[in-house]
Parts: C-alpha cells; sequence; structure tokens
C-alpha cells in the first residue's frame, strides 16, 4: 500500500499552531506517511513534528470557512490546527485518521526510520536471556536454561530460552505447560543474592471447577523450595475472581495440592479497568473548572491514585516474603501478562539495586516486561483520548512506571536514572521510532525480523550523550533494599506524565538546572583542588631546595 | 508542681501509630512543663519530650487486660497512644495532664520559665532583632504621602491595633478618630503594605458599623485620602474578605460593608473566604484523615476533599492574588477587610505580601511579615492556638492557613524563598509551644502589660541564630523565578496535601532520602572546597615565588657577583 493513497493534503499554507505554554506558530502544515510537520519556515521557530502512531484521537470544528483540528496525543498533549478552508481540513483531518490508526504492523515508522545517529552498541543485542543467565550461573547452580519453548510451541508468549530448576526435566515443563493459562509455566524472575531465595511467575493454574491437578506443576514449583521450607504463592486476584477463574477453566492451587506454600490474595485490577481509570484521570486533570471539590473527587473516582498503592503494596509483600520471611515466591494473576509483571518488576526494584541503574532498569524492562511477554502492541494502541470502543488497551506499564517514580520519589538518591527516563520510556511504549515496543511477544518480534529491520530503543538510549540526559545527579549508589511507603499520603500524583501539559513546568525545570549546577559546580571545584594538590607535591618533590627551607 | 498527681508511672507502653506491634516500653514522667517517656530497652534510652502547652487533646480510652489507653493529641500534630497498666494511674496522669495544658493565668505559660541562659543585655538584644519601623523605612516610609500616627500610641483609640500606624499624610487625627468610631473595635483603615515602585498601597481595617443606611464622613474622607495618597490612580479597591452572605447577615447587627455610593471612586469586591468556626472544624476533619490507621486511597482522598481544607487554602491563595495583581499589575491601592480585621485580613494582606515582595521571601523577610501583619496588628495568637483555658469557638488554625500557603507556593517556586519547609514547620511548632514570648497573648497592648520583653525571650533571633537549619539551597536571589510578582498557577491539582506538616511525626510516610539536606550538604562541602583552593592557591603562590627566588639566589651565587 502506497501512502500517498491516504494522504488527501499533502500541505496546507496558512495553518495555525496552538500548543500549551508555547506561542502560536504559523505556516504550513505537511503529511508524510508518517508524520504531521507543522514550520513556518523561519529560522529560531520550533517546527512540530508528530507521529501519526502518537495520535489518539481528533476532533474538528468550524467557525464560519475556518476549520480547527484539535489533536489528543498519546502522550497526552492536546494541540489544536487552525486550517483555512473546509475542504482542506476536511481532508487533513481524514488523512490523520486512517493514517493514524494502520493496522498493519509492518507499515508502522519503525521499519522506516534510519538513524542519525553513530550506533555504539546494538540493544537488540544488549539483554540476550543467555547474558543473564550468565549472571544467575556465577551465583548458583540450582538453575538451567531450558530450550523448550525454542519453536515458541511450548508456551508462544515466552522467549525461546527460560531458566528452570535444575531438576526439572524438559517433559516436565511440557507437561506443567499445558495446566497453566497459556502455557506460562512457572519460570524465575528473580535471584535474589542474599539469601538465595526466588521469585517465580506463571499464569494461572487451570484446576477449573472440578480441581484439576498437575503432579508436574507442583513437582516444578516445589523444586525451588529448600528441605522443609514453605513458599508464598501471591495471587494478583482477589479470592472472589479467583474462585470465579474456574468456572472459565482457570483457578488457583489448592492448599491440598500445595502443601508447601501459602497462597495470598491481592486486589490488582484487570486492564479493562485499568483502561477507564487511565481515561478518567485525564479527564480529571484536564478539568478547566477551577473547582477543589470538583478535582479532589474526580482524582479519586479515577481510582488510579488506588491502583498505584494497590500495585505498589503487592510488590512490597513479594519483597517482603522473599527479603525478610526468607521465602521462595510464585506470583501469578490470570493471564500472567500483566498484573503478575508489574509485582515482579517492581519487587525487584525494591530488592535489587542493579535494577535502579540505567543499564540496569533496561535489563528489567526487558526481562519481565517484553521477554516476559506484556503484549505491548495491544496494551498501547490507544491511550486516554481513544472514542473507539477499548479492546485490549490497558495501562499496565505506565502503572508499573508511576509506581517506579513514586518509588524515586521517595528515594531520590538510589537511582541512577532519573524521571526523564521513565517519562521516556512511556511515550515510546505507545509511539516511536524505535521497534523496541512493537509486537506483543518474542514469537512476534522475530517474526517481523525486528532486529534487522528496525533500531532498537536502547542502541539509542546507550550513547553517553544520552545517558546523560537520563541521569540523576543525585545518585549515590545504595545497596540496600528500600521499602517505599504505601500510605495514601506518600503516593502522589505523576505530574511529569499527567499534568506536564497543563501546567508550565518552568519553575521546577529551573529548579532542577539549579540543582544539577550545585552538584557540578561542586565536583568541578573537587577536582581543581585535587589537581593543586598534585601540583604541590609535585613542586614539593620536584625542587629539592624547597625541601630543605 | 501541685497539678501533677503522679510524677512517674513505671511499664507504660508507647504505641507505634502505624504498626501496633511495634510498640515501646518505658517510664513516663510528669514534670511542670513537660511529659517525658524514657523507653526501658537496654542501651536505647531514646525519650520522647512533649511539652505541657502543645498539649491539645486527650482521650481516655476504656480500659481492658492490657492496660488503660491514654491518647495525646498536639497541636504540633503529633499523635502519643499511651497504655498505662492501672486505670487509676491512667486517670492521675490524664487529670494531671488536663491541668497542666491548660494554664489558667498567663503567668503558668511556659515563656515565663523558659530560660535559655542571657543576660539581660542579651535579651534586649534578642528582642531589637526584629525592627518593624525599619521594615516601613525599607518600603520608603515615611514619605511625602504617608506618615507616621502617634494616634494610637496609648491604644486608645483602637486598643487591638498597634502604637505605631502609618496613615495617609492627609489624614488628619479627627478623620482617623471619626473613621476608627464608625469600624468593628476601632480598627480604622491603616497601611499594611506600600510598594515604592508605584505608590500603590495595601490598607487594613475592620467591618464598618454601617447596618443598613448609616454613614461616616469621616470613614469616607479616610478612603478618599488613602486614594490620594496613590497619586496616579483614579479608584482604590475595597475588599470585603467575607463571603457575601455573611456581610450581609452582619448588617443587621449594625455592622456590615461599605456602600459604594457612599465612598468616591471605590470599587468593591466580595471574597469568600468562610470564618474561623469552618476553618476550625475543617481542619479537625483532615486531621481525623490524616489519623485513620491504614486508610485506603479512596478514604483518604474522600476525607480531604470533604475537610475542605485544600479548598479553603485556596480561597485565601485566590484572594491573596487578587489583591497583588491589584497593586503590582493595576497600581491600585487595595483596602482589605473582614469582620474584625484581624484573621482574613491578616491572610490575605500576608499572602499579597509575600507575593509581591522577594525580601518577604526571606528568612528575615518573613518573619518581619510574620511580626507585622500578626503579630503587631493584632491576631489573637493566645485565643486562636488555645495558649490557656478559654472559649474553644475562639480557637482556629488561621495561621496555620498563612504558613500552608507560603509553603504551596514554595512548591510551585523551588528557587524563590530563601528559607525552607523546616523554617516553616519550626514557627508552627513554637506559635503553639508557649515557649518564647512573641506570640503571647492577643495585641501589642496585652504583650506590653504582661512585660514579655522582659520576662521571656524572643523566637526570632533563635532562629536567625540557627539560619543554618532554614536555609533552602536551590534559593537564588537573582533568578528569574525570584524576582518580583509570583503569579502562581491556582489550579485545583496545584494544591497538595502538606505532609510534611500534618503528618510530620509520622516518619515511615516520608521520603527517606531528602534531596534538599543532600544539596546543603554539598553547598557545605563546597564552601570547604573554595576555602581549600583559596589556600592552596596561596601556598602555590608562595612556593613557586620561594622557589624562583633560590633559583635565582643560587644562579647569582653560582655565578658570583662581579666586583
Amino acid at each position: 500500500m502506497e501512502f500517498a493513497e491516504l494522504i488527501k493534503t499533502p500541505r496546507v499554507d496558512g495553518v495555525v499552531l496552538h500548543r500549551p505554554f508555547m506561542p502560536t506558530v504559523e505556516g504550513t502544515l505537511c503529511l508524510t506517511g508518517h508524520h504531521l510537520i507543522l514550520s513556518s519556515r523561519q529560522d529560531n521557530t520550533e517546527e512540530l513534528w508528530l507521529l501519526h502512531s502518537n495520535i489518539d484521537s481528533i476532533e474538528k470544528r468550524f467557525v464560519g470557512s475556518l476549520g480547527s483540528i484539535i489533536v489528543k496525543c498519546k502522550d497526552l498533549r492536546v494541540i489544536q490546527l487552525d486550517i483555512p478552508g473546509m475542504e482542506e481540513c476536511l481532508n487533513i483531518a481524514s488523512s490523520i485518521e486512517a493514517l493514524s490508526t494502520l493496522d498493519s504492523v509492518s507499515l508502522m515508522y519503525p521499519f522506516f526510520y534510519r538513524p542519525m545517529f553513530e550506533v555504539i552498541e546494538d540493544g537488540w543485542n544488549s539483554f540476550l536471556p543467555k547474558d543473564a543467565f550468565k549472571d544467575l550461573e556465577s551465583m548458583t547452580d540450582e538453575w538451567r536454561l531450558s530450550e523448550v519453548n525454542k519453536d515458541f510451541s511450548v508456551c508462544p508468549s515466552y522467549p525461546p530460552l527460560v531458566a528452570v530448576p535444575k531438576d526439572v526435566d524438559d517433559d516436565t515443563l511440557r507437561k506443567a505447560a499445558t495446566f497453566r493459562h497459556s502455557g506460562r509455566f512457572p519460570v524465575l524472575s528473580y535471584y535474589h543474592k542474599k539469601n538465595g531465595m526466588v521469585m517465580m511467575r506463571a499464569g494461572q493454574p487451570l484446576t477449573g471447577t472440578n480441581g484439576r491437578r498437575c503432579k508436574e506443576d507442583e513437582k516444578l514449583i516445589n523444586a525451588t523450595l529448600r528441605p522443609g521450607k514453605r513458599g508464598y504463592i501471591i495471587d494478583t486476584r482477589t479470592i472472589n475472581v479467583a474462585q470465579q477463574a474456574k468456572a472459565r477453566g482457570g483457578g488457583f492451587e489448592s492448599e491440598a495440592n500445595y502443601p508447601q506454600w501459602r497462597r495470598i490474595h491481592k486486589a490488582i485490577e484487570r486492564s479493562n479497568v485499568l483502561q477507564e481509570s487511565l481515561i478518567k484521570l485525564v479527564e480529571a486533570c484536564n478539568d478547566q473548572s477551577h473547582s477543589m471539590d470538583r478535582w479532589l473527587s474526580k482524582l479519586e473516582a479515577s481510582s488510579w491514585q488506588t491502583h498505584v498503592k494497590e500495585i505498589l503494596t503487592t510488590a512490597c509483600l513479594a519483597a517482603q516474603c522473599i527479603d525478610r520471611e526468607g521465602a521462595s515466591v510464585l506470583v501469578h494473576g490470570t493471564e500472567g501478562t500483566d498484573s503478575t509483571l508489574q509485582v515482579t518488576s517492581l519487587a525487584q526494584i525494591i530488592l535489587d539495586p542493579a535494577c535502579r541503574t540505567i543499564r540496569g532498569f533496561q535489563g528489567l524492562v526487558e526481562r519481565e516486561w517484553l521477554q516476559a511477554g506484556h503484549p505491548f502492541r495491544q496494551r498501547c494502541a490507544q491511550s486516554a483520548y481513544s472514542n473507539s470502543k477499548p479492546r485490549q488497551e490497558a495501562p499496565v506499564f505506565l502503572l508499573f512506571l508511576d509506581c517506579v517514580w513514586q518509588i524515586l520519589r521517595q528515594f531520590p538518591c538510589s537511582f541512577e536514572f532519573s524521571e526523564s527516563f521513565l517519562v521516556l520510556l512511556f511515550e515510546h511504549a505507545y509511539a516511536s521510532q524505535f521497534g523496541t515496543f512493537l509486537g506483543n511477544r518474542t514469537a512476534e518480534r522475530a517474526k517481523l525480523s525486528l532486529p534487522e529491520k528496525t533500531v532498537s530503543l536502547w542502541s539509542w538510549v546507550n550513547r553517553p550523550q544520552e545517558l546523560e540526559r537520563l541521569s540523576n545527579p543525585l545518585f549515590e549508589a545504595n545497596s540496600l533494599v528500600i521499602w517505599p511507603s504505601v500510605a495514601p499520603q506518600s503516593l502522589l500524583l505523576w505530574e511529569g506524565v499527567f499534568l506536564r501539559w497543563n501546567r508550565s513546568s518552568r519553575c521546577l525545570d529551573e529548579a532542577y538546572e539549579e540543582m544539577v549546577h550545585i552538584i557540578e559546580y561542586n565536583k568541578e571545584l573537587q577536582n581543581k583542588v585535587n589537581s593543586l594538590r598534585r601540583q604541590l607535591a609535585q613542586l614539593e618533590t620536584e625542587d629539592p631546595l624547597l625541601q630543605t627551607p | 508542681m501541685e497539678h501533677i498527681r503522679l510524677p512517674k508511672v513505671e511499664s507504660v507502653r508507647l504505641l507505634d501509630r502505624v504498626s501496633p506491634r511495634r510498640s515501646r516500653v518505658g517510664t513516663l514522667y510528669l514534670t511542670a512543663t513537660h511529659t517525658i517517656f524514657v523507653e526501658n530497652e537496654a542501651g536505647v534510652r531514646s525519650e520522647t519530650w512533649v511539652l505541657h502547652s502543645l498539649v491539645c487533646s486527650m482521650e481516655k480510652q476504656a480500659a481492658s487486660a492490657s492496660g488503660c489507653p491514654l491518647i495525646i493529641h498536639c497541636k504540633n500534630f503529633q499523635v502519643l497512644h499511651f497504655v498505662i497498666p492501672r486505670e487509676r494511674e491512667c486517670h492521675d496522669v490524664h487529670l494531671s495532664l488536663q491541668r497542666l495544658s491548660q494554664p489558667e493565668t498567663y503567668e503558668e505559660l511556659y515563656c515565663f520559665s523558659f530560660n535559655p541562659n542571657v543576660d539581660d543585655e542579651e535579651r534586649r538584644q534578642e528582642w531589637d532583632f526584629l525592627d518593624l519601623k525599619a521594615d516601613y523605612r525599607r518600603m520608603g516610609l515615611p514619605n511625602s504621602l504617608w506618615k507616621l500616627s502617634t494616634v494610637n500610641q496609648h491604644y486608645k483609640v483602637s486598643d487591638t491595633y498597634p502604637a505605631d500606624l502609618f496613615v495617609p499624610e492627609s489624614a488628619t487625627p479627627p478623620v482617623i478618630v471619626g473613621s476608627s468610631k464608625f469600624r468593628s473595635r476601632g480598627r480604622f483603615p491603616t497601611l499594611s503594605y506600600y510598594s515604592k515602585e508605584n505608590h500603590a498601597a495595601i490598607c487594613r481595617s475592620s467591618q464598618p458599623l454601617s447596618g443598613f443606611s448609616a454613614r461616616c464622613l469621616e470613614d469616607e474622607q479616610m478612603l478618599e485620602a488613602i486614594l490620594r495618597s496613590n497619586p496616579r490612580s483614579d479608584f482604590m479597591y475595597v475588599v470585603d474578605t467575607r463571603p457575601k452572605l455573611n456581610a450581609i447577615a452582619n448588617r443587621a447587627a449594625g455592622k456590615g460593608y461599605e456602600n459604594e455610593d457612599n465612598y468616591s471612586n471605590i470599587k468593591f469586591q466580595f471574597i469568600g473566604i468562610e470564618n474561623i468556626h469552618v476553618m476550625r472544624n475543617s481542619q479537625q476533619k483532615m486531621l481525623e484523615v490524616c489519623e485513620l490507621r491504614s486508610p485506603s486511597m479512596s478514604d483518604f482522598l474522600e476525607g480531604l476533599e470533604s475537610s475542605g481544607w485544600l479548598k479553603h487554602i485556596k480561597a485565601v491563595l485566590d484572594a491573596g492574588i487578587f489583591i497583588a495583581k491589584a497593586v503590582a499589575e493595576e497600581g491600585v491601592s487595595v483596602l482589605v477587610h473582614c469582620s474584625d480585621g484581624w484573621d482574613r485580613t491578616a491572610q490575605v494582606c500576608s499572602v499579597a505580601s509575600v507575593l509581591l515582595d522577594p525580601y518577604y521571601r526571606t528568612l528575615r523577610g518573613l518573619m518581619v511579615l510574620i511580626e507585622k501583619d500578626w503579630v503587631s496588628f493584632g491576631h489573637k495568637f493566645s485565643h486562636r492556638c488555645n495558649h490557656q483555658v478559654g472559649d474553644p469557638k475562639e480557637v482556629s488554625p488561621i495561621i496555620d492557613q498563612f504558613l500552608e500557603c507560603v509553603w504551596q507556593l514554595m512548591e510551585q517556586y523551588p528557587c524563590a524563598f530563601e528559607f525552607n519547609e523546616r523554617f516553616l514547620i519550626t514557627i508552627h511548632s513554637h506559635i503553639y509551644s508557649c515557649q518564647y514570648g512573641n506570640f503571647i497573648g492577643n495585641n501589642q497592648r496585652e504583650r506590653i502589660e504582661l512585660g514579655l520583653r522582659e520576662r521571656s525571650h524572643s523566637l526570632w533571633s533563635y532562629l536567625w541564630t540557627n539560619q543554618a537549619d532554614y536555609m533552602n539551597p536551590l534559593y537564588r536571589p537573582d533568578h528569574s523565578q525570584a524576582q518580583g510578582l509570583l503569579r502562581p498557577s491556582t489550579a485545583p491539582y496545584c494544591f497538595k496535601f502538606w505532609r510534611g506538616l500534618y503528618n510530620r511525626f509520622d516518619r515511615g510516610m516520608h521520603p527517606r532520602q531528602s534531596v534538599e539536606d543532600y544539596l546543603s550538604a554539598i553547598q557545605e562541602e563546597t564552601q570547604q572546597l573554595e576555602e581549600q583552593l583559596a589556600s592552596h592557591k596561596q601556598v602555590g603562590q608562595n612556593l613557586s615565588c620561594l622557589s624562583f627566588k633560590l633559583r635565582f639566589s643560587k644562579v647569582e651565587n653560582g655565578k658570583g657577583l662581579p666586583g
């Protein structure tokens, strides 16, 4: 298909762009296959380059022959384009609509994007499972890397290589997979070096209403327990939801069949509820009325902060079981691709200092989200402004990032990256020139040949200038477990995402720069003092005359 | 001492509010000034001291097998949950504390026994540290438009006003006195803030006694004089900070608000800030939410909303912005009043001053501002803060709201304030603690009668001496955001819950690492490095100089001098 067919009017002059907290720009609007571009054709004026895939929805308004298109983006920005001429406006609107809702993955921008920067390290090879396993091997020999899923036949949403207990053979894994939702048999998520306890994740067991059991599944997870020890199963659903799942063939591990495990139910909401929550939250943030009551009640009614609290609480519970109780943990919800990953990845942020570095965090996103089969394409197809009926969309990953931000706010010196890294990941998960977040699972990515045909986001991030931009000037390596507070008073609205386009951030940005300045100046002085000291020492040793004053 | 029925109780448990299992066992002591809990655990001996004057209320709950619970709520928002082994002891502690925390006379207040070991001369210096006349001089007063009036020298015109007041040059004593008779409690219109740049002023007063139709020529002349003191402006605003309904209700009692027809060239405006009773109940409700044991997000947000607290904070800030903009942007003078002109008026005038003038955003400036708009103008601290046993309906967190407005502004302008959050919290604490004389009594006349300058100490010089603790490392006076008028956003989402104050003692709720402390430490180190650098450079210079001289003399010696 040619993009040209979809572009009814490629160019309109005299278009006026309105953006919050920025001067209006008048210029020429151009539509290309992947971008909406507005340029004033003057120096010193910023051009607007907007990816069509970043457009969540548009609205048209007409006053006389002047048409306006209100463009609502997935990154929550809202801009307005005033277009002279009704026909031009209608053409532009329908072209944008068509281009921003292309169904075929292979037409997405990452397949057309050519990097304008030097790739120092190919991000597609930066976080391979076998490299991650090497780290594990250096700590323990109780695990092995299984190739049972090498052709994605045992579990379509798992990567070809997964870490499993050494004493469990591939046949057992195959059988266990038939007993778990979407074949997601229990695999290793995290090994706690401090005490050798582990966190595993899986899909729900398919016990059904008549209490099916699977000896292989029991054997598999029992193999992770030390003799005489008990483990915890954290089911991210309430007991009621888990009970109801039995009717649809799902279920949970019964005490009788899993006597060595204590099951705890938590209440993380399912994806469609989360999507609704995001829509309501963004609506509340964009509310123009100046009523405090209205704001607080809308914020409360959105339940967004409730979800943040629930997810963090569950992650803390998992981390506590491992670090404080010295027990191993299995986490699952229904499919094991959403709330499960929120919990396992956040627990690692809490427990493992390595995950709080820039590179470690990338590795975590790779392992626990991309390779673990979080369906990014489905979940991030639409954001808060979508008019279409939600299908599989849900801000599961955004909630995870929000939770990380909450921990970052409580431990501002313990993360190597700053808030801007989290915002960047949010943006790229929804619309990107990079191939990293395309597709729903490793199998799909392999089929699309993403590593060959697109550039990895990590290739771009892992360059000195970008790393510097994303790094946290306050960082001081903290090897401890960090326990966040989950009291409502401690959890804040993530302004950097939700109020980003609603308020001027000038003063806060200046404060950030001032903070950087204070730290840089200190470093500069330290260097000067050190080099002077060296010079003095040199003077003293070099000049024998000075030694005998 | 006669009020202490029981000086010491053993085996008392102090419960942790968040996780009651984490309780501590120790001994409870009652002294003349403090309740002290000393933990028994070997080697720990941690002590918790609570000033009696900070005790706000107590709840004695039904005894159980484990003992008799006594919950103490403090005015600085600390909550202590004791379990005392025997009912009898709990009863005695309760009664003792009830008496100790509610002095019947001023003489019992802590400030009269607090003795930081300074001599009379030092004490005089403490009290002279802040000089309000210097602040008026800073504003450029007196000048040809405003003069210092001696009309209230002996508090005869208004017994709740300070002795020194600035009035328009053209306001004669008969006009002032006449106007004061037409105003509640004699609180006639007088100057609070003057803008050197454009001559616009903020004036304050109480409500006029206008009833349904009464008028007063002198009061009209007084406003005319204020207008004339701003030569470039042809009108002025009169801002009644009350909701319109409240003001109308006051008319029936012979009070009320200005009739635009009777005053020349005024624009009259209501700004609906609620009264002290609404504010007291609102804070009470918010504190109940803060104290919930493990609230859900909804419990918290719903509670916060229904308390209305942030709505009230927004109303005060909105009013301050209106006035600040009138002064700075329109160059128009404003007369502000409420009913008596010592609560809402104090809030609004001082918030406007903070917005207008960078000086009030410095450490010393904020102290001056509180001293001027609150202490000297007769905010009734002793009544509002319940310093001694009195009418509970007089108690209200009006000053808390002002401090919170400043905090909300600091959140929006992190580089514009010289002081930090700790400074505000410390001031808050001492407004209630009665440790210093500054906030004792309800007005200047009372403070002089009590001889506070001679018999107690001043908080301001204490804060100044410890200023290192209260500095904001991000403060940059030369920064654009620190200059001139602040124009904060008042969108509802810009107002945050002030965890640092209302959940101050719930340590677990606060960030575990403080950016501010980190930066302060770095700045301190930077300062040392600067000194080292300077001294190294000096040594370096000396050394190379010396080396040069030695070399030179060696060469000279080697060659030998001719002759």
